[in-house]
């Protein structure tokens, strides 16, 4: 419950504040996002597992973040950024598909 | 990471997934001030930022949310534009420049050679002039006056600086004549009587003493047994126009021609 105030609360904190991304940040950001969206995806399943862990949670939601924020670091140093952070989004996005899918076999076993 | 736990995951009883499964989360959404909570309220709250700032960002301006190549490639393309449009509005600059230029020379040779046309016109006669001047009304009540007395006053005016005249309804010209006739004198092939009206534009200043000169042009109309009426006058209008042919045998040196 917590989790789904601090969400809302969040967002209205970023609505009100309206605060301007730092340029040196700007490109890592909406991967950062959607990593933080797969953890908490993971997370979520976990849950549903029972072998949720805030430690283990707050550990994968960092690590998450800082990887693929570094993985497209590395990308724009070497001059691949975009191709790279098009990789890191689908990888993402198809381990959230999987959670999703997890998530789903549980709640409506199908 | 998120995927860590499924590792870890051991495999539910299948008989009472679904249940406990809609049991756990209705457990978990039930508020309780842990640790696990706290935290997890924490980070979503942090994505939920994070979610919504991107969101903005990415609607309010495109160009922030660019990589480096791509911002350097449209600036690139941006100058070149510039540079294109820069060069294009200099060309037209010049161009303005070259039609004002052209049209200011066009009309200060027109406003020219009309101020040349008409000091010509009154220095040959071809246009009615007006302007400070003398009237001389010569009479003779006795004898005829001859006609190099009439000349004599010509060339005084001439010398003193009229520059137009007329006697009666002739304009006077660089190549007028003044003969004698029976009946009078004869003035470019059209015969005149007394009295003689004058007309000339020039100083009066310097046009009555050259004429009322002891000795000189009225003094030899007296002699002539005339009387010679003269008056100063603050416009003299002179009307008479003398058509010219133009010239058959001379031209223009071209080398001297007006630029």
């Amino acid at each position: 419950m917590i989790a789904v105030i601090g969400l809302v609360l969040g967002a209205i904190l970023g609505l009100i504040l309206e605060p301007t991304v730092p340029q040196a940040l700007a490109p890592y950001l909406p991967i950062a996002v959607v990593a933080a969206l797969d953890a908490l995806f993971g997370g979520l399943r976990a849950l549903l597992d029972r072998t949720f862990d805030d430690r283990v949670f707050l550990v994968s939601f960092l690590s998450n973040v800082v990887v693929a924020a570094l993985i497209v670091f590395l990308g724009d140093q070497l001059g691949v950024g975009t191709q790279l952070s098009t990789a890191v989004v689908v990888v993402l996005g198809i381990r959230i598909f999987s959670n999703a899918a997890a998530i789903r076999r549980h709640l409506f076993k199908a | 990471m998120g995927g860590d736990h499924r590792d870890t995951t051991a495999e539910p009883e299948p008989a009472r997934t679904s249940f406990s499964a809609w049991r756990t989360l209705s457990r978990s959404l039930a508020p309780r001030l842990n640790r696990a909570q706290l935290l997890a309220g924490l980070l979503t709250g942090l994505l939920g930022f994070a979610i919504v700032v991107q969101v903005q960002q990415n609607r309010s301006s495109d160009l922030s949310g660019l990589r480096q190549d791509e911002l350097v490639r449209i600036l690139d393309e941006v100058t070149q534009r510039t540079e294109e449009l820069d060069a294009q509005a200099a060309d037209l600059r010049v161009q303005r420049t070259e039609l004002v230029t052209g049209s200011d020379t066009e009309r200060a040779a027109r406003e020219a050679a009309a101020a040349r046309a008409e000091e010509q016109g009154i220095l040959s006669g071809r246009v009615p002039a007006e302007g400070v001047g003398v009237e001389l009304v010569v009479r003779e009540p006795d004898e005829r006056i001859p006609s190099f007395v009439l000349l004599n006053i010509l060339e005084e005016l001439r010398n003193a600086g009229a520059e137009a005249i007329q006697i009666g309804d002739l304009r006077i010209t660089a190549s007028s004549y003044i003969v004698d006739t029976a009946d009078g004198v004869e003035v470019d092939g059209v015969s005149l009587t007394a009295p003689y009206r004058w007309l000339a534009i020039g100083d009066p200043d310097t046009l009555t003493p050259a004429l009322e000169m002891p000795g000189g042009a009225l003094a030899a109309v007296r002699n002539a047994t005339g009387t010679a009426d003269l008056s100063a006058a603050d416009l003299v209008e002179i009307t008479a126009v003398r058509q010219i042919a133009a010239p058959r045998f001379a031209t223009p040196v071209p080398a001297s021609g007006p630029g």
